[in-house]
């Protein structure tokens, strides 16, 4: 019995859980069958089933890639084994020898790397500039500008960008314009339905979301593209796991639940953060004190998880707070269950140049906070006590523990 | 079909539109029915798993018997089997069993009201004796854990079947690459399938194999009515594993032989148990109803302490539990995998408290022996070490 389930006209919670869904081969199981396999046979000499070999595709992974596609509104995702999979892929597929890419200044540091140390050997250029002011996108296009990587919010500042307005620009200039979604998910920020023709995941995120995989994404309604993505996905063997990919079908089922979460209790620390003495400034979409607040309410459908501070005490202050945490991890990564605190600089940012570090508001002093599904309250006390330890000005005075 | 191709050419993914190579894993607990009032073949992983059938067929297969049966280890595979006995019936048991059937038969079965007896099964003679008109099943390993000791099959189906009984065997330390109880007369094989099965010690699993389809549904109730089968991922695991049988038990029997011998003329040894060794009681009995000996064999030194402190320094033989990995292990069963076994029955079993189980794996062979060499070497009190040789 093979029911076709159109996803179009259901709400995102629904989808999340039902957008995989495609009765496999005999036995019906309620979960898409976890096919770990490299090969499948032939029926007859260049007679197949559809599959052949699994770095070319698979059913499992397939079934992933019909779930985040029915979560961003396209045709069936193309999944990798990274999210810098995903994004050296794409760049692969859309750029050639003397192209040039114009991305975000505040896009993941690993994203640079691969500008720096693979595709600029191969005469494939960018320009990183602040894509918060869609002039300086409009300034650094040239005549071999294919493509605009802009990542919103941005890490780890969350500086946004107005995808709608860039995707303007890049219409007039018949470029592609590409989002990385990654903070937020299609649940939270649509790309596609704001004028972008690409949206990018790194699935290891909140799209798994138990820290247990690693993958990313790319969606587009381009068929040509998507066409393109496999084949150079085919042929630099960049494709997603049966097993990661099955893991990761089952993670984003509690995706609409998760996120939710993650939001209320993200908006409680950054208020909680903000009130208190010690910290110099908070960077989060929901406060009313982020200067992007208006472009957050128009293109975000929430503030997200994510959330950044600014001690007034010094770097070694800040690294001393860092290192006394203990219900928080240090650890890179983001999105998934546990509450994740990070040092930026030294971390995830380290291979900036200081200079450029700086300025994108990276400071030494700056802490990322990956806000998990702990209760926020012990969230707080852990923070609280952390930035005790650490001896930082101020942590001391009024009541700690309160939260408003 | 030779034995090494029935490892692998067996269909993978019975009418799968996609034809896999591998079996896919139906990690699923329930599935999808056509009708609101009908099953389709499958409802519930605990009665029926896709992954499951395959290995069950699989095993039923390579142990020539009509079906099989996988649990999530080789206890809930016995255990499951004892359901086929009722209050009032007996059990009679060889002495040298593996620990946790000894707990499982003493201590569970008692509160059913089933009854065991154990005693000697290579004085067939006597142990017939122990008969009697509740007597419904007995069961064997052959060669036995820990002492090695070929209880002869053959015997045994034919003293079970004149009683009206079933003959069960344990053939986890032969696997059905060496011996097929099912073909000598017994009724009914058990697994510990974590052995040479799985043979890579990342699955815990167990296996039923039987021939009579009365039987096989009556352990399919229990499977289903108890829900201990085997999960999907360990299923995968398992047929991943099978498919190596043969070439990790050649490497691992000559390996054994080889350490066999070397421990039997080695001056600090007392005494080596090895079907596979010519001057063993069992040897003749062996080759008669198994093809091969196995890798498992255990030596006494005639000191609980130099065979504790040889484990202790053993580098490649680690100190585990359970036999059967790829990689070898040591162990000292009195204190280890059979010390759950009652003191009363321990008596009768005269198992040496210096008595070292190993279990041999893939390594080189050269390593190995030296590796022993070393520990035993180690082992020995200072004193006997003569200074300046």
């Amino acid at each position: 019995m093979e029911i076709a389930l159109s996803t179009k006209d259901l709400h995102d919670s629904t989808v999340a859980i039902h957008g995989g869904r495609t009765l496999d081969s005999h036995a019906s199981s309620i979960l898409f069958p976890l096919y770990q396999t490299s090969t499948f046979v032939h029926d007859a000499v260049g007679v197949d089933k559809g599959f052949s070999y699994s770095r070319v595709s698979n059913p499992t992974v397939d079934a992933l890639e019909k779930a985040i596609g029915a979560l961003e509104g396209t045709p069936p995702a193309v999944c990798f084994r990274t999210g810098m999979a995903a994004i050296a892929t794409l760049f692969l597929s859309v750029l050639k020898a003397g192209d040039h890419a114009v991305i975000s200044d505040v896009v993941y540091g690993g994203t640079m790397r691969l500008f720096r140390e693979v595709l600029d050997g191969l005469g494939i250029t960018a320009s990183f500039v602040d894509t918060s002011e869609p002039a300086n996108i409009e300034a650094a296009i040239t005549a071999a500008t294919r493509i605009v990587f802009i990542e919103t919010p941005g890490n780890p500042t969350l500086k946004l960008t107005d995808i709608e307005a860039v995707s303007r620009i890049t219409k007039r200039h018949s470029i592609l314009l590409a989002v990385d979604n990654t903070f937020l998910t299609p649940l939270l920020q649509k790309p596609l339905e704001l004028g972008a023709d690409i949206s990018v995941l790194s699935t290891t995120k909140y799209i798994d979301g138990h820290n247990a995989t690693v993958g990313g994404s790319v969606a587009t309604r381009d068929e040509n593209l998507l066409e393109r993505l496999r084949l150079i996905r085919k042929t630099i063997g960049t494709t997603q796991a049966p097993f990661e990919a099955w893991l990761t079908l089952q993670g984003m089922k509690t995706l609409p639940v998760r996120l939710k979460l993650h939001c209320e209790g993200a908006a409680i620390i950054a208020r909680w953060l903000e009130d208190h003495p010690a910290v110099e400034r908070v960077y989060y979409p929901g406060l009313d004190s982020f200067p992007q607040k208006a472009l957050a309410e128009k293109q975000q459908l929430a503030a997200g998880g994510m959330l950044a501070f600014e001690l007034k005490a010094g770097a070694e202050a800040t690294i001393r707070a860092l290192n006394s945490v203990k219900l928080c991890s240090r650890a890179e990564s983001l999105g998934g269950l546990e509450t994740l605190i990070t040092h930026p600089s030294s971390t995830t940012h380290a291979d900036l140049e200081p200079e450029l570090r700086r300025g994108l508001g990276i400071t030494d002093r700056l802490v990322r906070l990956s806000v998990g599904l702990e209760a926020p309250e012990d969230i707080i006390a852990d923070l609280e006590q952390a930035i005790a330890a650490a001896g930082c000005d101020g942590a001391v005075e009024g009541d700690a523990h309160e939260i408003r | 079909m030779k034995f090494a191709s029935r490892l692998v050419s067996y269909d993978p993914a019975p009418g799968d539109r996609f034809r896999p190579i591998s079996t896919p894993i139906y990690q699923t607990a329930t599935f999808e029915q056509e009708h609101a009032d009908s099953f389709g073949e499958y409802d519930y992983s605990r009665s029926g798993n896709p992954t499951r059938a395959v290995l069950e067929k699989h095993v039923a297969l390579l142990e020539n018997g009509t079906r099989g049966f996988c649990f999530s280890s080789g206890m809930a595979a016995l255990s499951t089997m004892t359901k086929l006995l009722r209050s009032g019936d007996e059990i009679l048991a060889d002495i040298d069993l593996y620990g946790g059937t000894c707990r499982l038969f003493s201590k569970v079965l008692d509160r059913g009201g089933i009854a065991v007896r154990y005693a000697d099964a290579r004085d067939a003679e006597r142990f017939e004796r122990q008969i009697t008109p509740g007597t419904r099943l007995i069961h064997v390993e052959s060669p036995t854990n820990p002492m090695l000791r070929v209880i002869d099959l053959r015997r045994m189906a034919a003293m079970a079947h004149a009683h009206g009984a079933l003959l069960s065997v344990d053939n986890s330390t032969m696997s059905p690459y060496l011996q097929n109880p099912l073909d000598l007369g017994a009724d009914i094989v058990v697994h510990s399938a974590t052995k040479f099965l799985g043979g890579h010690h990342d699955v815990t699993a167990g296996a039923i194999v039987v021939k009579e389809e009365a039987l096989a549904e009556q352990i399919y109730f229990t499977q289903n009515a108890e829900g201990n089968a085997l999960g999907p991922f360990d299923c995968f695991l398992l047929l991943r594993g099978l498919k190596t049988l043969k070439l990790r038990l050649d490497c691992q029997q000559k390996n054994a032989l080889a350490i066999a011998q070397f421990l039997a003329i080695h001056k600090d040894i007392q005494r080596v148990y090895f079907p596979g060794l010519s001057e063993d009681p069992g040897y003749g009995l062996q080759r008669s109803q198994a093809r091969g000996a196995g890798s498992v064999l255990s030596f006494t030194t005639g000191s609980g302490d130099i065979s504790k402190a040889i484990a202790e320094h053993a580098k490649f033989f680690r100190i585990t539990v359970s036999f059967g990995s790829v990689n070898s292990s040591i162990s000292m069963p009195g204190s280890m995998s059979h010390a759950s076994v009652p003191p009363e029955v321990m008596a009768e079993r005269k198992m040496p408290a210096d008595l070292v189980r190993i279990s041999v794996g893939i390594e080189d062979e050269e390593d190995l022996m030296g590796d022993l060499d070393r520990a035993i070497h180690a082992a020995m009190p200072r004193t006997q070490v003569a200074i300046g040789s």
